[in-house]
């Protein structure tokens, strides 16, 4: 195999799949090249509130973990009542009534402030269930396994950062790390995106599928991420995306024909890569050549 | 006055074109984007903007780089991984990453942090051949907190109010997070659309969950049923141990892409071959409307 | 005992405001006194979350024995609630209504919130 471009200290190449517009297939796409990358992989399902790239890796799963983030608990003996702490809070989880602070754990961001800034040394951290990471293993080929980590948002649960942060820094040791991340360009798009090596924009040529892609090339941009296009379902629509990314210097990466048997093996929650294997090889020289550029940063 | 909310859970379902053709079938209503991450409805809508306003939505904070020591503090304690150092050893706020929380402001010991309003998008009121718009966009990285949805919402119900309209149709985010339940939370009815595949299938599940959990009516639409109409017809099944009534299953048709091309709905669009998709359209709107306003 | 409405204006002439959290502001009245003051509450109107949470802040911080309003969350009830407060619920059209409604009597002590989490 040839030698691919490391970072570094080593740590893993990080290709992460995004798009502005949700639907538009990054996660039949980040499945699909963790099936030809012809390597040992790590896929990360950074989609927490709405994971599915599970339905079509089909690992067999080894590890089921509650996560947790930290919230504030009040020690009433110790507490006064200043106020300080709510006083502080920007998300409004605290309130002083009945002479002592309450809180509403569900509005908290878990910045430690409360904590911080009590004189009384009254708060302490407590354990709030936001979700869960299941870890697993897809041995279709077992020389080139799928080390397979999935995050899933607990139902009522806001706050999605979090818990995709934990889903990307669960210790594994393959050389490529692929990112499955959700859609949209908010916060829980950046969190998943930030510190990838490489961004694959997935995009449809529609209306609707160029107007979300600006919106998050305009997203890679400002966060300083070199990043490639894919169009999926190519040969519908028009040529309104491939005359954008022409015009502003994008590197369309491939563009993937829409095909009945592809999308009837998708509703089935099939291996692209098992439907076409044709894409599969198109897939795999893709991913090498994003690994082996030599631009950087 | 009645409000329906169109989700999705799982994004790319055609519930951005089914909500267009919703706004050119009703009567008399007013139409609102809540999908302000990625709002799509304004390019089949066409809106003639009236008002423009911008949003806040907390701080941020910023170094000042002239007053600070070097001294690191603000990064040791920050939660968000938003704080690093430059090369000239002071530290600077990744605004993409700070969530306002305010901790590096309060204990830097040089009071060498500023704390400023974060402008996070702006809103509009619009004119559409279909009525009153309102729609909204996020800027890149805001926080998504439901703020702005809840805002575009109560701008929408108040125009539905002063020129007494019958019907709000909101267009809502995908996912089931905080953007979702404030565009639903007090509705009169939310119509999920969804597509015949194992992911539509998993992510219906947990959006049927999240409106039972609000206790808000909904009602089901299967959107390019033909690529699998028997695990169509299983979800379905689902759905009506939810309580959940299938209101429509509508064919593959390139049609929906066709007329967005030309801005059109697809009820507008009319293209010889176009019929059979027109008329599903139509009839469950027919049906929805009646499950919302009786 | 002081009493806070929440009110979508400045005198007693004024609608109430259904809203607990996003109110405008609330108009205490001393019922002993009859004296009026208004108590701001703009900073909560445009809160991302918690609006109700720190209305309530709000009102404790103000003194206040009661609270009347139209509709009030769970978080904001339990917060009046740690706080000694009364809470009561009216439909009533204006502030002076619902005072009256109050002072006769007719207004019932609400013991639970009367809508769900929301954020509108």
């Amino acid at each position: 195999m040839p030698e691919m471009r490391k970072n570094q200290n080593d740590s893993p190449f990080t290709l992460a799949i995004a798009s502005g517009k949700g639907g538009t297939g990054k996660t039949t796409l980040a499945t699909a090249l963790a099936e030809a990358a012809g390597m040992a992989v790590t896929l990360r399902d950074c989609d927490v509130e709405e994971p599915n790239a599970h339905l079509f890796v089909r690992p067999r799963w080894n590890r089921h973990t509650e996560q947790n983030r930290h919230v504030p608990q009040i020690d009433a003996q110790r507490c006064s009542a200043c106020g300080k702490c709510a006083e502080l809070c920007q998300f409004n989880a605290i309130a002083i009534a009945g002479g002592r602070a309450m809180v509403f754990t569900e509005l908290c961001h878990s910045c430690q402030g409360c904590r911080r800034i009590c004189p009384e040394g009254a708060i302490s951290d407590m354990d709030m269930l936001m979700g869960s990471l299941d870890c697993g293993v897809q041995l279709k080929n077992p020389a080139t396994p799928i080390n397979f980590i999935s995050g899933k948002l607990a139902i009522g649960q806001v706050m999605a950062p979090p818990l995709i942060r934990a889903v990307k820094n669960v210790g594994a040791a393959e050389p490529l790390n692929i990112l499955d991340c959700p859609p949209g360009t908010s916060c829980p798009m950046i969190t998943a995106v930030r510190g990838s090596d490489f961004v694959i924009l997935v995009t449809e040529p529609t209306p609707f599928g160029l107007n979300d892609l600006e919106l998050a090339v305009e997203t890679v941009r400002q966060l300083k991420l070199p990043f490639g296009v894919v169009i999926n379902r190519a040969d519908t629509g028009n040529s309104a995306v491939r005359d954008y990314c022409r015009d502003n210097d994008i590197a369309i990466a491939l563009e993937i024909p829409w095909e009945r048997s592809i999308a009837e093996a998708y509703s089935r929650g099939d291996s692209l890569c098992d439907a076409s294997p044709a894409l599969k090889n198109k897939l795999h020289t893709m991913l090498h050549h994003i690994m082996m550029r030599e631009e950087t940063v | 006055m009645k409000e329906l909310i169109v989700i999705s859970g799982k994004g790319g379902t055609g519930k951005t074109s089914l909500t267009a053709a919703f706004c050119h079938l009703a009567h008399n209503c007013v139409c609102a984007d809540c999908d302000v991450d990625a709002a799509d409805l304004h390019l089949i809508l066409n809106p003639e903007i009236a008002q423009s306003h911008t949003f806040s939505s907390g701080h941020e904070a910023i170094i000042r780089q002239d007053t600070c020591t070097g001294c690191g503090l603000c990064e040791k304690y920050c939660t968000f991984d938003a704080i690093s150092q430059n090369k000239n050893g002071t530290f600077r706020v990744d605004p993409y990453a700070c969530e306002g929380c305010k901790v590096c402001v309060e204990f830097c010991p040089a009071q060498a942090i500023d704390f400023l309003e974060a402008e996070c998008g702006v809103w509009h009121s619009s004119s559409t051949r279909f009525g009153t718009m309102v729609h909204a966009r996020l800027h890149i990285g805001a926080e998504n907190s439901g703020k702005l949805v809840s805002l575009v919402r109560r701008e929408a119900r108040t125009v539905a109010e002063a020129e007494h309209a019958e019907l709000v149709i909101v267009d809502g985010p995908p996912g089931i997070g905080c953007p979702v339940i404030a565009s639903i939370t007090g509705a009169d009815g939310v119509l999920i659309v969804t597509e015949p595949s194992v992911s539509g299938a998993h992510d219906f599940e947990r959006v049927a969950q999240l409106c039972a959990h609000f206790n808000i009516p909904a009602y089901l639409c299967i959107n390019k049923y033909d690529i699998n109409p028997e695990l169509g017809d299983s979800m379905c099944a689902e759905a009506a141990q939810h309580d959940i009534p299938t209101l429509g299953k509508i064919d593959f048709d390139p049609a929906f892409t066709a007329a967005q091309i030309r801005c059109q709905c697809v009820t507008e669009y009319e293209e010889p071959g176009t019929e059979t998709i027109a008329t599903q359209v139509r009839d469950l709107w027919n049906t929805l409307e009646k499950h919302i306003n009786p | 005992m002081t009493v806070a409405f929440s009110a979508t204006g400045t005198d007693l002439n004024s609608d109430m405001d259904q809203r607990f959290g996003r109110a405008r502001q609330f108009i205490l009245v001393d019922t002993e006194t009859n004296a009026a003051t208004i108590l701001e509450n703009t900073q909560n109107m445009n809160a991302a979350q918690g609006a109700g949470i720190q209305a309530a802040q709000n009102v404790i911080n103000a003194e206040a024995d009661a609270v009347v309003t139209g509709n009030c969350g769970p978080k904001a009830f339990q917060v009046l609630q740690a706080a000694g407060i009364k809470i009561y619920h009216t439909r009533e059209d204006t502030v002076g209504s619902a005072l009256k409604a109050l002072l006769s009597g007719t207004l019932q002590e609400a013991d639970s919130a009367n809508v769900d989490s929301h954020w509108s």
